[in-house]
């Protein structure tokens, strides 16, 4: 009912411009003024040069990123070998996911251990050094921005030539040469064979690389912020800079939190080809096998593509869920 | 009736005047930490043989030479296709695939922005939560849409289906949500078609923008190996990055690999030094609201 009222108010407001131009207003009126449905017919009628716009960018989003999504969702619930046509078996993936799959467990564990990690320290590393880069003189902001951001611009793969020459699992390694040297170990530590080493050595070279368009949309957003806020809060007794960071620059910077919280939620979920590189896949004893890797190896080497989108859609869900939370508790519209 | 304090400010200001001076050590000393490796792969490129294994690690060169690079040629001079091919694909493909996205992104969110059209509204909403998706996990439904369109093996292949770029298309939609609609009013009552306000207004209204979008998918597209890959069948059309993959490791071959690396990475920070101010200018305006 409500719905209806609204529609009544809106047309009638156009209605009266075309009997200013119109002296036929009665024939117009049955136009578009009759349902909702017709009155959006007109609408879009109207605007056929923004569709037309728009379209090429929808047409592509829809057939590559919504199409294969949707088709992924649908695929979960059935067997299929790519080859024969899918045969539909209901919740038995799924099933086999949680209850019999130990692998996907230790996938999970591990992509879960990663992210925990990963994913705070480089959002609270990106937000502090964006606001320790906001507090020096203009003329080094370029050149420190830069040395910060530049390693995420490095592919992993194209660092893995300096990377396995520091990891090193023998005493050429330069870790293990320097440790050596100090007389901390006796004998070379395998960084990238030793079960206990490989996640924390992925971690390490993931937070390396971790300071990303996230972290540029906190040091363009520390720019917009107001300066005069600082002088009304100096007046105020706000002196020191915690304090401005808490009452001033957190609150103004609250978009790009979100944003860059968003970007950091899906980039830690879907950590998979830096750990291949560096300690190969399969990893010895599966240490660094993550839940992208064990994906790819359902729907790339053993064609069961079911269970590949099965894990799939639970990792989406896993990265929607959490990306949700993020946008109600950062974002004011929810 | 309302008394500031001066005492105190006069306080304050002298309690803050060492914190600069920390600031500026801490960040000076995270940065060379940050940027180390990075400096590391540039000068091993340009080292000798007999500088590369030196411990402890140098991080200049005493004798630089362009041997490593020259090893590459080499390396790829009884392969099928030479290297040159490989980097002339990448080329060619990085600067269409740039071309198309600016093309795609720009011409959808200007009437996001400007228009207020049956959808429009869902639409930037569906933008908005698809920057949640995760691109790699539905490969195999991608792959039979890609190979059903006949796009493989072929150039497209590495354009096409990256073109809807959520977060370049998010952050155009942004840039242009800051200009103030009267600049377009402006030009509707001076008599130009919604064609004309997005060639003359909004394309050179959102030139840091699209530089923004340039410099986040740049890496990505330079980079690109697994299309190759999985979509490519003639070598011919394959990319710098799939060969770069395909380069076996080893010691022998440390200093090639350097060079290699080198020419993967360089591009990538050549065009974010170039763009940076451009880029600090759009990402102001980020925020989702």
């Amino acid at each position: 009912m409500k719905k209806k009222q609204k529609l009544e108010n809106e047309p009638s407001v156009a209605n009266s411009e075309v009997v200013v131009q119109d002296n036929k207003p009665e024939k117009k009126k049955k136009d578009y003024t009759k349902s909702y449905f017709r009155y959006t017919l007109h609408e879009m009628g109207t605007h056929k040069m923004s569709y037309a716009l728009i379209a090429p960018f929808f047409i592509c989003f829809i057939t590559f990123t919504l199409l294969p999504l949707i088709a992924s969702a649908a695929l979960s619930f059935f067997y299929f070998d790519s080859l024969s046509w899918p045969q539909f078996i209901f919740w038995d993936n799924y099933i086999y996911l949680f209850v019999e799959d130990s692998l996907f467990l230790k996938a999970f564990s591990n992509t879960l251990y990663y992210a925990v990690i990963v994913g705070p320290v480089s959002y609270i590393a990106s937000y502090f050094f964006a606001w320790f880069i906001n507090q020096v003189p203009v003329k080094l902001k370029p050149i420190y921005t830069l040395a910060f951001y530049a390693p995420s611009l490095c592919s992993g793969i194209a660092m893995s030539v300096v990377w396995l020459v520091v990891f090193a699992n023998d005493s050429q390694g330069y870790i293990n040469s320097a440790l050596l040297n100090a007389g901390l170990i006796t004998e070379p530590v395998q960084f990238l064979q030793d079960v206990n080493w490989i996640m924390p050595v992925i971690i390490i070279v993931a937070l390396w690389s971790s300071l990303g368009a996230g972290f540029l949309s906190f040091v363009a957003g520390f720019t917009n912020v107001d300066k005069e806020l600082y002088d009304a809060a100096m007046v105020d007794g706000i002196t020191s800079r915690f304090q401005r960071l808490i009452y001033i620059d957190i609150p103004q910077t609250m978009p790009q939190l979100l944003f860059s919280a968003v970007l950091t939620i899906t980039g830690s979920f879907t950590v998979g080809g830096l750990s291949q590189t560096l300690v190969g896949h399969p990893s010895p004893e599966d240490a660094g096998l993550t839940i992208m890797l064990h994906l790819s190896d359902y729907a790339g080497q053993r064609f069961e593509v079911g269970y590949a989108s099965a894990i799939a859609v639970v990792l989406s869900a896993m990265v929607l869920g959490i990306g949700r939370l993020a946008f109600r508790l950062l974002s004011d519209k929810g | 009736m309302f008394q500031v304090d001066v005492d105190y400010l006069k306080k304050a200001k002298k309690r803050r005047e060492y914190a600069p001076t920390v600031i500026t050590i801490v960040l000076a000393f995270a940065g060379v930490i940050s940027a180390l490796p990075i400096i590391y792969l540039f000068v091993t490129a340009f080292k000798p043989a007999e500088e590369l294994f030196l411990y402890p690690p140098r991080f200049y060169v005493a004798n630089p030479t362009l041997k490593n690079f020259s090893d590459l040629v080499s390396i790829t001079s009884n392969t099928m296709v030479p290297f040159t091919r490989y980097l002339f694909n990448t080329v060619i493909i990085t600067a269409l695939y740039m071309f198309a996205l600016i093309v795609v992104g720009t011409m959808a969110c200007y009437p996001l922005s400007k228009h207020k059209f049956p959808g429009g509204k869902g639409l930037f909403k569906l933008v908005t939560n698809a920057l949640l998706i995760i691109s790699g996990a539905a490969t195999i439904p991608a792959y039979i849409i890609i190979t059903g369109l006949h796009l493989d093996n072929t150039y497209l292949v590495y354009i096409i289906p990256g073109l809807a770029n959520c977060t370049c298309m998010f952050l155009l939609k942004q840039f242009l949500d800051q200009v103030p609609d009267t600049i377009f009013e402006a030009g509707k009552i001076d008599g130009a078609s919604e064609w004309q306000l997005y060639t003359k207004i909004a394309l050179p209204l959102l030139r840091n923008a699209q530089a923004t979008c340039v410099i986040l998918t740049f890496p990505g597209i330079w980079g690109d190996a697994s299309t190759s890959t999985t979509y490519i069948y003639n070598e011919q059309l394959r990319t710098f990055a799939f060969f770069m993959s395909t380069l076996q490791g080893g010691l022998a071959r440390t200093g090639a690999n350097a060079a290699a690396s080198l020419i993967m990475t360089l591009p990538s920070i050549i065009v974010f030094v170039v763009s940076q101010s451009s880029v600090m200018d759009t990402m102001a305006h980020s925020g989702i609201k």
